[in-house]
C-alpha cells in the first residue's frame, strides 16, 4: 500500500499557511540560501538529477528544458509560471496557490536563478480571483522581506516577479498562447519553432513551467535530487498532486509517489460513493481518454497511464459512479471544447461545432448507430490535425467513451434517450423531498 | 504562383510523391513540391505573408523528416520547411494526407453558406474549386441535420470594403496583409471558436490606402468591394493586364470587363515591381473614363469675328484637323503645355509635333509648381537611367543599406515604393531617412529617422545628411523643384558618397515625358537641345534639315509669354490648372492665348476656353508605355477597341499633316518604332548647372504640403465608396502652435483662405502641413504656393 507523501501539501493545514510567517516558521526560504551558494548551472543538474518532470501534463523533463535556455544569447531570459489552471477535473495549482503561495515563490526564485532570469512572470487564470491576490500579497511580502528585488540574501542576484491575470480563455493554458496573452495580444498559439526557450516572451529565451513543477523546486533543492528521485517510478520520479474529485466518499488533494494505483487512491479517498461502483475515471482531466474500473490497478505514472491507452495528464482524477451516463458527461466536456476553442485552425474550430450537435442528438436518441462512426470518423479527421493540442484532447473523451461503452450509446438509440437520471448522479442524490 | 528568385546556393533534396527535387534551403515543402508539379490545397497560405499553418487545408504525410524518424502525425505543408533526406507524401500517393485533407475540407464547409451562386466569388473561389478537387460530392453534415452558424450578411470594415462573416473561413491571409504588407493593423480576430470573425474597433474602419489587397487574397467570397458587389460574374470577365496610370510605379494590375466596360480592377503579378500588391487608386480609380462630362466628339469653335456666336460647336475629326492647324499657323508663336497623364508614345508626338510641326523648343510636361534648376537636374541626372544603367530599381530599394527620402512621402505619392520599402525595412532593417516636415504616418510605418525639415531648408538638410554611403539610395520627389538648390544638392550628396540617385515623380507619364524630351531643354533619348549634334542626330531620324535651336521656354515662361502676347497659340493636353505653379497665371494664358488647342479626355475649364477641343483616348482605348521612376518602360495593350476613342499620337498627327509639317506616324505602334529607332542619345550628356540654396524664413508659417493619395484628382471621380476611404483633410501644427490656435485654423495665404480642423505633431513652430488637393481648389489655386508663408487665425468652430 502506497502511503501519502505529503510536501507541497504539508503546511496546507496550518495556521494562516499562507502568511510569510508561517511559511519561514517551517524554514521556508532557506532552501533559497543553498541554491545561491550552487552555481547556477549546479541548479539545473541537481533538477535534472532529480529526474522532475513537468507537473502540468505533458510530463517534458523540466531540467532538460531549463537547460536549453542558450546562455549566451544577449537577450534577457524569463521564467513564466503557467499557472492558468483551466483543465476540467484539475485542482492542484488553485488550492497550492490559496494555501501556500510563498512554496511557488520559492519556487519561482529558485528556478530564475538558474536559468539566469531577473524577471520572473506568473500568469494565473483571471477567474480566480482570491488566488491572484493571494499570490499578489506573497510577492509584496517576499519583496518586503528581501526574498525578491535586487540582490537577494546578499547573492547579488536580481529578480522581479509580476503577477498577471488572464483574460477567461483555457487555451491561454497552452504555453505559446499563454505568451501571446501575456504579451497582451490574442491569445491564440504560435508557431513553433521557434521554441519559447529560443524566443518565446518578447522574443527573448523563455522557460514555461507549471506551478506544480516551480513549486517542486525547493524541496528538490533543500532535500536533495536523491531524495526526490527515490520516490515514484523508474522514469516517473518524485511526488504529485492527485486531484479526486467526483463520486468519492472525501474529494480533494492527494499528494503521492507517482505510481499509485486509483485503487489505492480510492480508499484514501473513504471508497466510491455509497452503494455504487466504479463506472469510469479520468486520469488527467478531460483531455485524457477514459478508463474504466478495468483500469484500478494501472500505476499512475506516465508510462504507466500511457500503456493503458490514456495519459497522466495533471492528475486529475474525475471519478464516475454507475449512476453516470457516459454520453451526457462527454457531451458536456465536448460543450465545453467547442466553446473554449480559440478558432486559430479549422479542425478544432468547425470539428468541435459538429461534434456538439452530433452529441446531442444522440443524447436525445436521435440518429442512428452509423452516426458513431460519423463520430469516430470526426474525430480521426480532428485528432492530429489541429494546430494544438487542445484538438486532441476534444476528441478524447468521444473516442475512449465509444471504445468503452458502444452499447451505452446505443441504448440511448434503441429506448429513444438517455437511460440515466442526471439526478441520481448529483450530491443530493436520494435527499428529495416531495412536497 | 510566385516563386521569390532566391539564389539557388543551398539546395537541399528531397522525395516528394516518389520523385526527388532540389530546392533551396528554407523552402517550405508546400512551394517544393509544386516543383515537382503537386498543387497541394490551401487557404491560408501565400507567399507573400509569413507562414500561420491556420487552414490545416495542406496536410501531408512526411513519413521521414530527413533524420530517419517520420512525423506521426499529418504535417502542414505550408510552415514545414524542407530538409535534406526528408520523404514527403501528399495527397497524390498518401491516403493520410488525402484523408486528412477531405476532412479539413468538410470542415471548412460545414458553416460555409451556400450562397456561391450569387456571391462574388463564386467562379473564382479557391473553396469552390478545391471543394471540387478534394473534397467530397455530398455534406453529412447536412444530411444529419447540422445547424450551420449564422451571421447577418454583410457588415462594413471601411467605406470599400465588405465583409459577409458567414463566408469567412478565417484563414488570416487579411489580417496578416494588413499587418504585414502595409502596417496598417486596423482589422484583427475577434470572438472564438466557430463564432471567430474579422473585426475592426468602433472607431476605427480599415483605412488603408491598400485596403483592396485583401479583398483579392481573400480564398472565400468573404470579403468583398462596395463598389464592385454583384455586378458581374468572374466567369463572364474577360482580363487584360494592364498598367496602373495614377503614379510613377508601374503597378502591374489586371483588368475585368465585360462587352466594353471596365467592371474591375485587380492587381497584377510582377515580383520586379509591384509584387501582387496595389494602391487602392490603382484598384478602384477607373470611373473618370466613364464619367458623363466625357469628350466623345472634336468640337470647334465659331470665333466672333468669324461671324460667329462664339460657342464650340461639334465637328468632324477632318474639320477640327484643319482648323486647329489654321488656328495654329496662324498665331504666331505657340507653346505646347501637356499634363502628367500622357503614355510615352503620346508624349513622343508631343515632344515632335513642337519641334517639326511648330518649330519650337516652348514645351514643357511639368503642369505643376517647376523650376529651371529641375530641367537641368532631370537632363543630366534622370534622362535616360533605367534599372542596369544606371539607375535605381525596386530590388535596389531592398539591397540599399540605406534609402534617403527628400520631398517624397512614399504612402501617398508612390504606394509601391512604400510597400517595397516597409518589406526592406521588416526583412533588413534597411534605414529610412526622410527629409520631411514631419513624422507622418506613413514614415513612421518604416521607422523613418526623419530629419525635421521646414520647406525651403531641404537643400541644407540634404547637405548635411550623414551615414550616407555608396549602398545608399536617395529618392528626391518631384516637389523638390520648388526648392532652390535641393535638387542640387541631392547630387552632390549622390557625387560625394557614391550613392545611387532617383527621381521619382508623382504622374503615370512624367517619366516618359522626361525621356521622349517634353522639356524645353530636352529632346527625346536625353538629346540636349543645346547640343548641335544632339539636334543634328534627331533631325536624321526625323528626316528634317533643321531643328529648332534656341533654347525653349519652360511651362511658366510659356504662361508668362502667352499672357504677355509674346506667344501667341497654345496646345494643352492633360492640364488641369489648378495643379500649375500659378492657377491665376495659367487661367490668364489660356484666356489671353489667341488660339488654343486642348486635347482632353473631359469638359474642363480649358475645353471649355478652347478654340478647337479634341477628345482622346483614355488608357484602356489605347494601347501604350509608362515609364517607371526607375526608367523601366511598362508597355500595355489597349483593353476596348473604340474606334471614335483617339490617342493623342493620332490627334497630334492630323494637325500636323494639315500643317503641311506630318509627324510621320499616326498609331502608337509606329510611333513606338520610330522611338525605337531614334533610339538613346549616346553623345555627352548634359550636365548640371548647380543652382545655391536660397535661405529660407519670413514672418507667419511656412506651408508644407503634398497631395494624399486619395483625394479630389479627376482621375479619381466616379467611385464614392473608394472617395470615401479617403484621409479627412486637416491641417497639422506643432502643439505649441495647435494649442495656440486649435482645434480649428483658418489659415491665409496670398491666393486666399481656408478653414480646417487642426491637429498637433512634431512640426516645427512655424510650419503648418495641409493637404495639397483635399479641399476646394486645392492649395495652389485657395490658398498659396507650397513654402510660402501663411497666417494662421484660430477658426470659427461653427
Amino acid at each position: 500500500m502506497t502511503t501519502l507523501t505529503p510536501v507541497l501539501t504539508d503546511n496546507w493545514g496550518d495556521e494562516r499557511a499562507w502568511t510569510l510567517a508561517a511559511y519561514e516558521a517551517r524554514g521556508g526560504y532557506q532552501a533559497l540560501d543553498k541554491a545561491f551558494a550552487m552555481a547556477p548551472d549546479a541548479v539545473i543538474e541537481s533538477v535534472k538529477e532529480s529526474g522532475l518532470r513537468g507537473r502540468g501534463g505533458a510530463g517534458f523533463p523540466t531540467g532538460m528544458k531549463w537547460g536549453f535556455i542558450p546562455q549566451d544569447n544577449p537577450k534577457p531570459k524569463y521564467l513564466v509560471v503557467n499557472a492558468d489552471e483551466s483543465e476540467p477535473g484539475t485542482c492542484k495549482d488553485i488550492p497550492l496557490m490559496m494555501a501556500s503561495p510563498h512554496t511557488l515563490v520559492e519556487g519561482v526564485i529558485i528556478s530564475s536563478y538558474a536559468i539566469r532570469a531577473n524577471k520572473a512572470f506568473i500568469y494565473i487564470r483571471g477567474e480566480v480571483l482570491h488566488v491572484i491576490r493571494r499570490v499578489q500579497r506573497a510577492v509584496e511580502e517576499a519583496y518586503a522581506a528581501g526574498h525578491l528585488g535586487t540582490d537577494i540574501h546578499g547573492s547579488g542576484f536580481d529578480l522581479d516577479v509580476v503577477v498577471h491575470a488572464g483574460a477567461g480563455a483555457y487555451i491561454c493554458g497552452e504555453e505559446t498562447a499563454l505568451l501571446e496573452g501575456l504579451e497582451g495580444r490574442r491569445g491564440q498559439p504560435r508557431l513553433r519553432p521557434p521554441f519559447p526557450a529560443v524566443a518565446g516572451l518578447y522574443a527573448s529565451p523563455t522557460v514555461i513551467n507549471n506551478v506544480e513543477s516551480i513549486a517542486s523546486v525547493p524541496s528538490i533543492i533543500a532535500n536533495g535530487h536523491h531524495w526526490f528521485s527515490s520516490m515514484g517510478t523508474e522514469k516517473s520520479k518524485g511526488f504529485g498532486i492527485f486531484s479526486l474529485s467526483g463520486h468519492v466518499q472525501t474529494p480533494g488533494q492527494y499528494e503521492a509517489p507517482l505510481g499509485i494505483t486509483l485503487r489505492e487512491l480510492i480508499e484514501l479517498a473513504g471508497g466510491i460513493r455509497e452503494g455504487h461502483e466504479l463506472k469510469f475515471w479520468t486520469p488527467g482531466g478531460s483531455s485524457t481518454p477514459l478508463l474504466t474500473a478495468e483500469h484500478l490497478d494501472v500505476p499512475l505514472d506516465f508510462e504507466g497511464v500511457g500503456a493503458a491507452g490514456s495519459m497522466l495528464g495533471t492528475r486529475a482524477l474525475q471519478i464516475f459512479d454507475d449512476t453516470t451516463c457516459v454520453v451526457r458527461a462527454t457531451l458536456r466536456w465536448t460543450e465545453f471544447y467547442k466553446h473554449e476553442s480559440c478558432g486559430k485552425c479549422t479542425p478544432c474550430r468547425e470539428g468541435t461545432w459538429w461534434l456538439v450537435q452530433v452529441l446531442s442528438a444522440l443524447e436525445k436518441g436521435q440518429g442512428s448507430e452509423a452516426d458513431l462512426d460519423l463520430l469516430l470518423d470526426q474525430c480521426d479527421n480532428i485528432l492530429g490535425r489541429s494546430f494544438c493540442a487542445l484538438a486532441d484532447g476534444a476528441v478524447s473523451p468521444i473516442t475512449s467513451s465509444i471504445k468503452y461503452f458502444r452499447d451505452e450509446y446505443i441504448a440511448h438509440l434503441t429506448g429513444g434517450g438517455c437511460p440515466f437520471d442526471p439526478s441520481r448522479t448529483t450530491a443530493w442524490a436520494g435527499q428529495e423531498v416531495t412536497a | 504562383m510566385t516563386t521569390t528568385p532566391e539564389k539557388a546556393t543551398d539546395l537541399v533534396s528531397l522525395t516528394i510523391d516518389g520523385i526527388q527535387v532540389s530546392v533551396p534551403k528554407d523552402t517550405l515543402v508546400i512551394r517544393a513540391a509544386e516543383q515537382v508539379g503537386v498543387q497541394i490545397p490551401r487557404f491560408c497560405d501565400h507567399p507573400l505573408l509569413a507562414p500561420v499553418g491556420a487552414c490545416r487545408q495542406c496536410l501531408v504525410d512526411v513519413p521521414d523528416a530527413g533524420n530517419g524518424r517520420g512525423f506521426p502525425k499529418p504535417q502542414a505543408s505550408c510552415t514545414l520547411p524542407v530538409a535534406e533526406g526528408m520523404v514527403v507524401n501528399t495527397q497524390a500517393t498518401s491516403p493520410v494526407a488525402d484523408k486528412a485533407q477531405q476532412g479539413i475540407m468538410e470542415f471548412l464547409l460545414i458553416n460555409h453558406p451556400l450562397d456561391c451562386p450569387v456571391c462574388d466569388k463564386g467562379g473564382e473561389c479557391p473553396l469552390q474549386n478545391q471543394a471540387m478537387t478534394n473534397g467530397r460530392g455530398d455534406s453529412r453534415f447536412s444530411a444529419g441535420g447540422g445547424v450551420k452558424r449564422t451571421f447577418p450578411k454583410p457588415i462594413s470594415i471601411s467605406p470599400q470594403v465588405l465583409l459577409d462573416r458567414e463566408r469567412c473561413i478565417v484563414c488570416q491571409r487579411c489580417t496578416r496583409f494588413a499587418a504585414e504588407i502595409p502596417g496598417d493593423p486596423f482589422i484583427a480576430l475577434v470572438e472564438r471558436g466557430a463564432q471567430q470573425q474579422i473585426g475592426i474597433a468602433e472607431d476605427a474602419p480599415f483605412l488603408s490606402y491598400f485596403s483592396g489587397n485583401v479583398i483579392q487574397i481573400c480564398p472565400v467570397g468573404a470579403l468583398t468591394s462596395a463598389e464592385y458587389r454583384f455586378r458581374s460574374r468572374p466567369f463572364d470577365l474577360v482580363s487584360t493586364p494592364g498598367v496602373g496610370e495614377h503614379d510613377s510605379c508601374g503597378a502591374a494590375i489586371r483588368i475585368d470587363h465585360r462587352r466594353g466596360k471596365v467592371m474591375r480592377r485587380l492587381s497584377g503579378e510582377d515580383p520586379e515591381v509591384n509584387e501582387e500588391w496595389i494602391t487602392d487608386k490603382d484598384r478602384f480609380a477607373f470611373h473618370y473614363a466613364t464619367q458623363a462630362d466625357r469628350l466623345t466628339y472634336p468640337q470647334v469653335r465659331d470665333r466672333v469675328e468669324d461671324g460667329g456666336d462664339g460657342s464650340l460647336r461639334p465637328a468632324s475629326w477632318p474639320e477640327a484637323f484643319a482648323v486647329a492647324a489654321r488656328g495654329l499657323a496662324a498665331a504666331g508663336g505657340v507653346g505646347v503645355l501637356t499634363g502628367g497623364r500622357l503614355t510615352a508614345e503620346d508624349a513622343y508626338a508631343y515632344s515632335k509635333f513642337a519641334r517639326v510641326s511648330l518649330g519650337t523648343n516652348d514645351i514643357d510636361f511639368r503642369s505643376r509648381p517647376l523650376s529651371a534648376e529641375e530641367a537641368s537636374f532631370l537632363a543630366a541626372e534622370v534622362a535616360l537611367r533605367s534599372p542596369g544603367n544606371g539607375g535605381v530599381s525596386y530590388a535596389d530599394l531592398e539591397t540599399a543599406s540605406s534609402v534617403v527620402l527628400a520631398g517624397l512621402e512614399p504612402e501617398d505619392e508612390a504606394g509601391t515604393i512604400f510597400l517595397r520599402l516597409r518589406k526592406a525595412v521588416r526583412a533588413r532593417g534597411t534605414r529610412v531617412v526622410a527629409v520631411a516636415p514631419y513624422a507622418t504616418r506613413g514614415l513612421s510605418k518604416l521607422s523613418a529617422q526623419v530629419v525635421r525639415t521646414a520647406p525651403g531648408a531641404e537643400a541644407a538638410a540634404i547637405a548635411g545628411l550623414d551615414g550616407v554611403d555608396a549602398g545608399s539610395v536617395i529618392l528626391v520627389g518631384e516637389r523638390l523643384a520648388t526648392v532652390p538648390g535641393a535638387l542640387s544638392a541631392a547630387a552632390a550628396l549622390a557625387r560625394r558618397t557614391g550613392a545611387r540617385l532617383a527621381w521619382v515623380p508623382r504622374r503615370a507619364g512624367d517619366r516618359g515625358a522626361v525621356e521622349a524630351g517634353c522639356l524645353p531643354n530636352l529632346l527625346p533619348g536625353g538629346r540636349p537641345v543645346a547640343d548641335a549634334q544632339a539636334r543634328v542626330d534627331a533631325g536624321t531620324t526625323w528626316g528634317v534639315d533643321h531643328l529648332p535651336d534656341a533654347a525653349g521656354r519652360d511651362a511658366d515662361e510659356i504662361v508668362a509669354a502667352l499672357v504677355s502676347g509674346e506667344l501667341g497659340g497654345l496646345v494643352i493636353g492633360g492640364v488641369d490648372p489648378d495643379d500649375t505653379a500659378d492657377p491665376a497665371a495659367t487661367r490668364a494664358a489660356i484666356e489671353a492665348a489667341s488660339f488654343v488647342v486642348a486635347l482632353e479626355l473631359r469638359e474642363t475649364d480649358v475645353t471649355r476656353a478652347a478654340d478647337v477641343v479634341f477628345p482622346v483616348a483614355p488608357v484602356v482605348d489605347k494601347a501604350g508605355t509608362f515609364v517607371t521612376w526607375e526608367g523601366r518602360p511598362r508597355p500595355f495593350e489597349a483593353v476596348f477597341a473604340s474606334p471614335g476613342s483617339l490617342p493623342d499620337v493620332r490627334v497630334l498627327a492630323g494637325i500636323a499633316e494639315e500643317l503641311d509639317r506630318p509627324l510621320g506616324f499616326r498609331t502608337i505602334l509606329e510611333a513606338r518604332a520610330e522611338m525605337q529607332e531614334m533610339g538613346p542619345w549616346d553623345g555627352e550628356r548634359a550636365g548640371h548647372t548647380a543652382v545655391d540654396a536660397v535661405p529660407a524664413g519670413g514672418d507667419g508659417f511656412a506651408l508644407a504640403t503634398w497631395k494624399l493619395l486619395v483625394d479630389n484628382g479627376s482621375m479619381q471621380h466616379g467611385d464614392k465608396a473608394y472617395l470615401a476611404t479617403g484621409r479627412v483633410a486637416v491641417a497639422r501644427l506643432s502643439p505649441a502652435a495647435y494649442d495656440a490656435h486649435g482645434p480649428i485654423v483658418t489659415l491665409t495665404g496670398d491666393r486666399g483662405s481656408v478653414t480646417l480642423p487642426a491637429e498637433p505633431a512634431d512640426l516645427d513652430d512655424d510650419v503648418v502641413w495641409v493637404p495639397a488637393n483635399s479641399f476646394g481648389n486645392g492649395v495652389l489655386a485657395g490658398l498659396a504656393s507650397p513654402g510660402s508663408r501663411v497666417t494662421i487665425a484660430k477658426g470659427d468652430p461653427a
